[in-house]
Parts: structure tokens; sequence; C-alpha cells
């Protein structure tokens, strides 16, 4: 290394990002109510008392539909708009792609209060379904963008020698394309569900009176005592998280080795 | 299909492909963006949100928004920590950034980029929230010092306070920073560099003078994705600031909900996109500048 105090730097950093996340199993298995140091000793009962809370199971089931639902519909509308840009010159482009980019640049209450008022005005009555349409709508954006890098990555030319070779379009896209960017929809799917799994803003003023994971570990800090249970499920949830990430990794490296490409590293 | 020789042409046009490709995307977002957005803008000019438009628009809205004490405050306080954190989060990253692209072998970039990346995935809420435990007051922090002997009582500084709000901000935005400023630091062609040290620069006035001005979109671009999401966050000044330090988020959902009065809630949130819209575009503008200098 030419520079020793860079990668110094560099490695104090990732302790900085990563040092909270090191406190999660530190406290989940502290055999304390309180989280302090010293620690106590160790002990799994939080497990057993976020295992035992019906009202978790309930909110992960909510959360785990909403998340598949989300990342579905917004993977496949990602498809859309991705081979549109990619393959396309058509009038407006600009600003039809950057309508739907948009929500990756608006606050999210923005985006919660707009969908709100007008959901109340036409008169939808909250439910799992709205959080859903609202999920859709911020997920999509980052479906473009993992998709668009998948099909510019695309060689032209395989298309042009399957029409060459008789294909129609329709068959072409499910013999050579789909296959081709199937990593980059692989990858799609997984940080759509992470991000919806994750999400709380929409999900807590959407949901009515449903609840979702994210809106339950909020509810869960106003009380003192559940503290330990909340970091014993934090810890599971970041373990679920990095199982996932890591998969996503895997298909995206393997999809640009497929197509030839090179490797520029990061999802974004 | 039984239609007539134009449409059946416009149909196979490129454009008429691209335009029918994209039309699910694009319809959804009108539907769910677009028109809602509309919607706000209208809320906002309404006389009374309970009678609609009917009683005539006004910009009176507005005027209660920009001249209250409360409500400047709010954007003031807003803008302030947005502002602190945007700085504290792209100073702390850059040198992130220059260290994996320019001394990182490169084909263990991606697994640096990976592990940069992972902290960023973890639930934000949790992420929040571990930031109130190590900084409240019976925290891992104060407990910590404690234990050790080095303080006799809890410092009070470290929580509900706006370092203590920027702190987590900071935290929770580190990978947003440093993802697109690796990017443009990848783009620079590193024979530049050479170049500039054949002519006799130094490797410090070499790095200002040309690595520096040459990933500016980067850090531009970084500015902007830290920024316009901290604006507008909700979690931390109520979990972080205790409810007792709200920003323009806190403020949109206690007067859209809790009171109630959708016309000044709509006005608040327009304000707020105002502010992030001009931020925006004097940042884009610079950009543009800097491609600018570059051509020249």
């Amino acid at each position: 290394m030419k520079n020793p105090s860079l990668k110094l730097y560099a490695v104090a950093y990732l302790i900085f990002l990563y040092a909270p996340i090191a406190l999660l199993p530190l406290f989940a298995f502290n055999d304390s109510k309180v989280i302090a140091f010293p620690l106590a000793g160790f002990t799994t009962n939080w497990f057993a008392e976020m295992w035992a809370d019906q009202q978790l199971f309930k909110a992960f089931g909510n959360s785990l539909l909403i998340a598949v639902c989300a990342s579905l519909l917004a993977t496949t509308l990602g498809i859309f708009a991705a081979r549109a840009s990619t393959r396309y010159k058509f009038p407006g482009k600009a600003g039809i792609l950057g309508l739907i980019m948009l929500p990756m640049v608006l606050p999210e209450m923005i985006v919660s209060m707009a969908l709100l008022v007008v959901l109340i005005a036409i008169g939808v009555p909250l439910s799992i379904f709205t959080i859903i349409l609202g999920h859709v709508l911020i997920c999509t954006p980052f479906a473009v963008a993992i998709l668009t890098s998948a099909f510019q990555s695309l060689d032209r030319s395989l298309e042009e020698a399957a029409y060459d070779l008789g294909e129609t379009a329709a068959s072409t896209f499910r013999l050579i394309i789909l296959p081709l960017v199937m990593p980059g929809i692989i990858s799609s799917l997984l940080i759509c569900f992470t991000i919806s799994l994750d999400e709380f803003i929409i999900a807590y003023f959407l949901g009515g009176n449903q609840t979702v994971l994210s809106v339950y570990i909020f509810g869960q800090f106003r009380f003192p005592a559940k503290v330990p249970a909340v970091m014993a499920l934090g810890f599971v949830l970041v373990c679920i998280s990095i199982c996932l990430l890591t998969i996503a990794e895997y298909f995206r490296r393997r999809g640009i080795a497929r197509t030839g490409g090179k490797d520029t590293g990061g999802f974004l | 299909m039984n239609r007539g020789s134009s449409s059946g042409r416009f149909r196979n046009t490129e454009a008429a492909n691209g335009l029918m490709m994209v039309s699910p995307t694009a319809i959804y977002a009108v539907l769910l963006l677009a028109a809602p957005l509309i919607a706000v803008v209208l809320y906002s000019l309404m006389v009374d949100s309970k009678v609609g438009l009917s009683a005539g628009l006004t910009f009176d809205n507005y005027i209660t928004v920009w001249t209250g004490r409360i409500d400047q405050a709010l954007m003031l306080r807003s803008l302030t920590v947005s502002a602190m954190v945007t700085l504290v989060t792209v100073a702390l990253a850059y040198p992130v950034a220059y260290f994996v692209s320019f001394h990182v072998r490169p084909e263990r970039k991606s697994m640096w980029i990976f592990l940069i990346t992972i902290p960023f995935w973890t639930s934000y809420l949790i992420r929040v929230f571990l930031w109130k435990v190590i900084l409240g007051y019976n925290g891992v922090i104060n407990s910590g010092l404690m234990s050790l002997g080095i303080i006799d009582e809890p410092l009070t500084v470290i929580n509900y306070s706006l370092g203590s709000m920027i702190m987590t901000l900071a935290h929770a935005y580190a990978a947003f920073a440093i993802l697109p400023i690796f990017v443009s630091l990848e783009k620079i062609d590193r024979s530049f560099l050479e170049a500039g040290q054949d002519l006799g620069e130094s490797k410090l006035m070499t790095f200002f003078r040309v690595t520096l001005p040459l990933s500016m979109p980067g850090v531009i671009a970084a500015v902007l994705i830290v920024f316009i999401p901290t604006i507008g966050d909700y979690v931390t000044p109520e979990l972080i600031g205790g409810g007792k330090l709200p920003m323009i988020a806190n403020r949109i959902e206690a007067i859209m909900l809790k009171q109630n009065d959708k016309a000044l809630g709509s006005a608040i949130a327009m304000t707020a996109m105002l502010i992030v819209a001009a931020v925006a575009v004097v940042f884009l503008l610079l950009n543009r500048r800097f491609l600018k200098g570059q051509s020249k």
C-alpha cells in the first residue's frame, strides 16, 4: 500500500459503520433488562420472548405478503421501463423516465402524504393493498436502475442473430433476452424485497390499522421493557438481510460474467 | 387485427414501440405519483380543505407557513440538520471512496463496496434506534464510560440534541455518499494524473487540480442523494430528538393528520418540496459548470 494512513482511515470508517450493528448480538444475548454496560451474562430469553409474541408473527406475515407483491410488481414495471429506455428512442423519453425515477429523489414523507390525501379523497380504505401501491411506487426506480444496467450490457447482435434465424420478437425475448437479464431480475427482486420489508413511513401512514414489521418495531420502542426483545429481533433481521444481499451479489456477479462485462462493483 | 395502414405503420415505428413498452410503468407513475402531487398543489391553494375547491383559490396557506414563527424555525432546523449531515457525510466519505478507487487492487474493489453497502441495507429503524441506545442518558457510552471509571455522572450533552441527530443521520446515509463518489473516481483516466505529475505538479497539487475537479459530479450527486432524504426525515427527530426537536416531516404529520388541516399541511409539504427543488437546481447548475469547465 502506498498510503498507510488512508488505509487506516478506511478501516476506521468501516468500524464506525459496523459498530452500532455489532451491539445487536451483544445486547440480544445479554441477561439484563437495560441496554447498558457492564454486561450481565448470557441468555437466550429475549429470543424466546420475541418468538412468543403473536403480534410479531402477524406483522411479519403482513410484511412478507407486501414485500413479495411489491417486489414482483416493481420488477415487472422495471423490466418494461428498462427495456424501453435501453432499446428504443421515443418522444418525451427523458420526461417519462424522469417521472418514473422521481420517487428516488422525493422525501418519502411527501410521497406518502400525497398518496394519503388522494386515497382519503376518493374513499379507498387504508389496508395492506394501499401499502403495496406505495411500495411499488418507491421500489420501481431501484428496479429500473438495476435492470437498465442489465439490459445495457446485452449485446444487440445476439438479438439480431435470433431474428435472422427466424425467431419472432416474443420468442427472442423469451429465449435470448430473458435468460441473459435473469440475474438482473433476481437481484432487482431481492433489492425491492429488502426495501419494502424495511420501509417505514409509507407503511405507517398508509396502513390504516394493519401492522407491518417496521411499524411493529417502531411501536415497541415506546416500551423500555421490550427493548432487549427488539435487539434480538434486530439481530435476526440483520442476519436475514445479509443472507439476501449475499445472494443478490452472487447473482449480480454471475450476470456480469455471463454477458462478458467487467465488474465495476456495487448495486447502484 | 384490422387496422388502417397508417396506424399499422405507426405501430411498427421505433417511437411507438418505445412508448408501448414504457406505458405500463409510465401510467402507474402518472396515476400514483403525478396525480397525487397535483392534488397536493390544489389542496395547498384551498381556502378550506373541508369545503373543497368551490370556495376559490388562495395563497393564504403559503403566507401562513412562510410567516409563521414555528414553521420558519422548523424549516431552518431541518435545513441546518440536513446541511450539516450532508457536509459531514460527504467529507468523511470522500477519502474512503478515494482509497477504494485508487489504492485497492481492482479484483478486491467490489468486495470493499459490498462491505460498505451491507450496513445500509439493514433495517433503518433499528440503526436509528441503536444510536438512541448508544447516546441515551443511561446508554452504552455513558454506562461504558462510567463502568470504566472515566466519568462519574452520565454526560447529558450527547442525548436529545441536534448533534446526536446529525451523528445518527450521517451514519445512516454513509453508503449513499460513498457510491456516487466512487463511481466518478473510477471514471477518471489515470493517465491524466501521470500527465499532471510529469508536468511538475506535486502529488497533492495533482489531486487538487485534476482528481478533485474531475470527481465533482460524483460529489454533487452524493450531496443531493444525502440532502434530499435527510431534510424529510421523520424517524430520527421522533426517536433521537425524543419528539422535542421536530423537523418538517413531523410538522407535516402534526398539521395534516393530528389537526386534520389538509390545506395548511399541503402548503408545508409544497414548501418543503420547493426548498428541496431549489437546492437541487443550485447543485445541478454547479455540476453543469464543472462539466463545462472540463470540456474547455
